[in-house]
């Protein structure tokens, strides 16, 4: 067990340390140099100053002393400043992260409680009309993106029933019933897809757990369906669901670029939607590589909660 | 092989043509799928041929003729959106960007991670991990934003780059996919066998391994094309799709929803031609993939 | 048994017939079975894979699973017809008069939760026990299966157990809420042969001591032999021979029997001896053979064994039902064997060449 989670923890920083040399390649490699960002083109004939602004940003090391530069820094937790705002990227991105936070932990914990009876009713009636309903509706479900079920929803519960703002962003802290208002469009959005993918996951691990022979046998023992479904048939399914909503973090954090955009939120997305616009690519660099940290880390996490879920894990170790 | 799979099947149903047979197994959710993808694709290609469809990028009302946010008629069958261009003529070129994504997503991730994918599984040991390390990392970044980044430094955005960095961007997975297939393949009789009267590795790879594989590999790419699609809409929506005036689905709402409260109509009929292509590829996708587990279990 | 009315056995099934719809067709894994079971007696149902032993015993305790299945006939417990039971009411047989002990211990114990959960949760609910009282219960069980140290084990997950320890767990399981009748469906096959005895001996003495009665699922002659007071053979779904055990040992009369017989490996014949194995494929289920199931893998077989089907009819002895046209040792059996060696027919040859004694169609059991 111990020397599973030393493998673990030794991929994870492999990984961490990839990601973010590829990160800082693809912004340093590809055309647009970075100076474009920094002067604007008129001011870009006085070469002195060119060269001025270069030395001040490194521009002109190699790439690796750069890189090597730029992790040093990032391991203590300064990405550099944004050369728009010149604010730190590392505090930009704790400001959003609460916005983008609790936008997909809202989606997640929505999905899985709508997901997971869906998913056990339509694989305890394998093949029934309720089932075929059920299977049906997710397979559509996981065809409607993200920006054409918010525009749907803003159209229905905002426009026309006005029942929850359309965009922005009201934050916890200053109410719960605002915070509340304005996160639900956005989550519900994002859940469409979320609660198809899951939905389909509990189901086809469901029917093939409860062809098992241990339900069987605790049917033999005479207890009750519902006993039998959500304490024996439910338990290894929700494993696989675990896995499957730490692998769908990479989709749903995609997801929330978007319906930020959409709804005007102040998250992480529109951050990077934002400095992608700008050309500010100390920004862009930061919040790629974050963002692909914490999908990272969240998977990691996700294989270590199996190690503690799963007796067998731990046992085989 | 159809019939291998049911011995007492009439000899009258063998002599029909093999896609009368194959038709005649889909159920009729799934008929009318492959119908409307038959019919996307084929208004894709040929939409410069199609009489009568407008010039996606005219708008009419500079010239005196029609207004913006038009609803239905002869002339305009979907209407007009907000700068009075056809809303037909839009969707059918728009299908032209989402398809060509998708065509070049598929054919990259097939070529290249089917063989890289199969080259490792067949061989492992440490070209296997080495390139399995590399795709781990590719994997490492959530699609989007991966995307999203990669788009933006690259500064110019035609239909060409925009295909070729989807294409590229969805050889890892293809390529897991066909290493994971080759891996299991390698490890069957009928290969052991032929490593065993000395068959070269090379024509083990290409003649037993790759063509035992690409069944899987092909019945990944229609799932594969179905989501290549929702991602490019997602980046039109972001405006960081092909630049305009060429239209694309997601650029078509994106440009529609600042008007949603006049007419949302021209935010609906893209939505809707986003959606179902999507759930047809979806729907016949995973008909294939049913169609293929009966099949190997009865092998 | 409180319930039980005096006189009527404890199990009684008639013409049950279990038929599961596939694409291909309609599988018919039980073809008709007729039997009776008292109260605190055993038996044994013996037959090779695919003869249909693990859906018959199902079908009785309305255990297949999925909407493809359809039984008819009747099996009548105390005499009620479970058959027709909705599957609130079976639930008021299941683990309390019914139980069962799955072939295969890896599988039918739930691989996440632990054993005390497994062993205690139906007895909390059919005999309403507390925490504390289900846990001694356990342990009590635990300790009468021969687990050694029962309170760390029930503290255990499944796969910390041998395959052996498992398989008493599940016997502990299936014994909790005392049932009056326990089904066994090969419940050593899937265990090591030094192990087989023990679970074997440790049902039978459980049954002796409960005076419950038991059905025997296996597919080994061997395992009847002196621990079942009955033994029924099956082929293809139906039973074709059905007698008391030692007379059935005493008097083998169905071709099918015989060759199982010859199957089991002797430890009292030379080693280098060939050990006959049924020749040909067991037959498809959903197009049975005509007339006799048995007919293309018969050594005695001849026209009338094609065109009719042999019923399950009484012997001589009416404790002893055999369904063949030439039960093994008559003269018509004798001819037709020679007739059929002299035609090159396979496995007339094939008996033939692998067992002398058995070339007259006698059996030295
Ligand atoms: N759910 C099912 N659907 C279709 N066919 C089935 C199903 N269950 C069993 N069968 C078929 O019924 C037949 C009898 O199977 P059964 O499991 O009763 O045999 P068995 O005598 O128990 O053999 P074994 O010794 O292998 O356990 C087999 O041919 C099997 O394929
Ligand atoms: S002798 Fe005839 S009836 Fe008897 S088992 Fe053989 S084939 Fe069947
Ligand atoms: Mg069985």
């Amino acid at each position: 067990m111990g020397s599973f989670i030393a493998t673990r923890l030794v991929r994870l920083v492999a990984t961490l340390l990839a990601v973010s040399f590829l990160t800082f390649l693809l912004v340093n490699l590809l055309p647009g140099d970075a100076i474009n960002a920094l002067i604007p083109i008129e001011a870009q004939q006085d070469q002195e100053y060119v060269a001025q602004v270069r030395a001040e940003w490194g521009l002109d090391d190699p790439m690796l002393v750069r890189y090597g530069k730029w992790l040093g820094d990032a391991v203590r937790g300064d990405l550099g400043d944004s050369i728009v705002t010149s604010r730190a990227v590392s505090s930009e991105i704790a400001h959003r992260i609460p916005v983008t936070g609790e936008l997909m932990i809202v989606t997640v914990i929505f999905s899985v409680l709508l997901a997971v009876p869906l998913g056990v009713m339509s694989a305890y009636r394998e093949g029934s009309r309720l089932d075929q309903f059920i299977s049906g509706g997710a397979q559509f479900a996981l065809s409607v993106p993200g920006f054409v079920a918010g525009l749907l929803f803003i159209y229905v519960f905002a426009m026309k029933l006005g029942w929850f703002p359309a965009t922005g962003w009201t934050r916890i802290s200053n109410s719960i019933s605002g915070n509340l208002m304005t996160v639900t469009l956005p989550a519900l959005s994002l859940s469409v897809i979320e609660v198809a993918v899951y939905t389909r996951v509990v189901r086809s691990d469901l029917v093939t757990t409860l062809k098992e022979d241990y339900i069987l046998s605790a049917r033999s023992k005479g207890l009750r369906d519902g006993f039998i479904l959500f304490r024996h048939a439910l338990r290894p399914s929700s494993l696989t669901l675990i896995t499957v909503v730490g692998l769908n973090i990479g989709l749903l954090l995609g997801g929330t670029v978007v319906v930020e955009f959409l709804f005007a939120l102040p998250g992480l997305g529109k951050r990077l939607l934002d400095a992608i616009f700008q050309r500010d690519f100390m920004m862009v660099q930061g919040i790629t590589v974050f963002v692909a940290m914490v999908y990272v880390v969240v998977n990691t996490l996700v294989d270590l909660v199996y190690l503690v879920v799963d007796p067998r894990i731990r046992k085989a170790d | 092989m159809d019939t291998a799979l049911d011995p007492a099947a009439p000899t009258e149903a063998a002599r029909r043509p093999w896609i009368r047979r194959f038709v005649s197994k889909m159920p009729w959710t799934t008929r009318f799928c492959a119908s409307w993808l038959i019919v996307i694709v084929g208004a894709a290609v040929f939409a410069d041929l199609i009489p009568g469809l407008a010039d996606p990028n005219y708008q009419g009302f500079l010239f005196g003729d029609g207004a913006t946010n038009e609803s239905p008629s002869l002339t305009h069958f979907l209407g007009t959106d907000n700068n009075s261009r056809d809303i037909l003529a839009r969707i059918v070129y728009g299908a032209r960007v989402s398809l060509t994504v998708a065509l070049a997503a598929v054919f990259m991730g097939v070529v290249f991670g089917g063989f890289f994918g199969s080259l490792v599984g067949f061989v492992r040991g440490r070209t296997d991990s080495a390139v399995m390390a590399v795709v781990d990392v590719i994997l490492a970044f959530p699609g989007l934003v991966l995307l999203l980044t990669v788009v933006t430094l690259l500064g110019r955005r035609d239909l060409v780059v925009i295909a070729t960095v989807i294409g590229f961007l969805s050889i890892p997975p293809y390529t897991r996919v066909a290493r994971a297939n080759a891996l299991s393949i390698s490890r069957r009789e009928f290969v052991t066998a032929a490593r065993a009267i000395g068959t070269r590795k090379r024509s083990i790879l290409f003649r037993e391994v790759i063509p035992n594989v690409l069944p899987t590999l092909l019945a990944y790419a229609m799932v594969n094309a179905a989501v290549i699609i929702l991602l490019e809409g997602a980046l039109a929506f972001l405006g960081l799709s092909v630049e305009p005036p060429t239209s694309s689905w997601g650029t078509m709402v994106n440009a529609a929803r600042v008007d949603l409260q006049i007419n949302v109509w021209p935010a609906i009929w893209p939505s809707l031609a986003l959606v179902f292509t999507v759930y047809s590829l979806n729907n016949v996708g995973d008909w294939l993939r049913r169609l293929r587990s009966v099949r190997s279990a009865a092998l | 048994m409180a319930d039980n009315v005096a006189g009527s056995p404890l199990l009684e099934v008639d013409d049950l017939r279990t038929t599961f719809t596939i694409p291909a067709g309609d599988v018919k894994a039980v073809r008709g079975v007729s039997f009776s079971l008292e109260q605190g007696r055993t038996l044994g149902i013996v037959g090779e894979s695919g003869s249909g032993k693990t859906v018959l015993a199902r079908s009785i305790m309305r255990l297949n699973l999925g909407s493809n299945v359809t039984t008819t006939g009747t099996a009548a417990f105390n005499g009620s017809d479970v058959l027709t039971r909705s599957p609130g009411e079976m639930r008021e047989l299941w683990g309390t008069e019914m139980a069962m002990v799955f072939q295969d211990p890896m599988t039918s114990l739930n691989p996440l939760v632990r054993v005390q959960r497994q062993v205690t949760e139906h007895l909390c609910r059919h005999l309403n026990l507390n925490r504390a009282e289900a846990r001694q219960a356990a342990v009590d069980l635990l300790r009468e299966v021969r687990i050694p140290d029962p309170e760390t084990r029930l503290r255990s997950f499944p796969h910390e157990l041998s395959g052996g320890m498992r398989q008493r767990v599940c016997i502990a399981v299936a014994l909790a809420c005392e049932p009056s009748l326990l089904f066994a469906d090969e419940p050593t096959t899937a265990l090591d042969v030094t192990v087989q005895h023990q679970i074997l001996n440790l049902l039978s003495r459980e049954q002796t001591d409960r005076e419950m009665a038991m059905v025997l699922v296996t597919h080994d002659l061997g395992v009847v032999a002196g621990r079942t007071d009955d033994t029924m053979v099956m082929y293809a779904g139906t039973v074709v021979e059905h007698a008391p055990t030692a007379s059935l040992f005493a008097d083998m009369r169905h071709p099918y029997s015989e060759a199982l017989m010859r199957s089991i490996p002797r430890t009292s014949l030379p080693s280098h001896t060939r050990l006959a194995a049924i020749t040909g494929r067991p037959p498809d289920l959903i197009d049975p053979p005509s007339g006799c199931a048995f007919s293309p893998r018969c050594p005695y077989v001849q026209d009338q064994c094609v065109n009719e089907e042999p019923p399950l009819v009484e012997t001589d002895d009416p404790a002893h039902r055999l369904a063949c046209w030439t039960p093994v040792g008559s003269p018509e059996a004798r001819a037709a064997f020679e007739k059929n060696l002299a035609a090159g027919l396979q496995q007339a040859v094939a008996v033939d060449i692998s067992a002398a004694p058995s070339s007259t169609g006698g059996v030295d059991g």
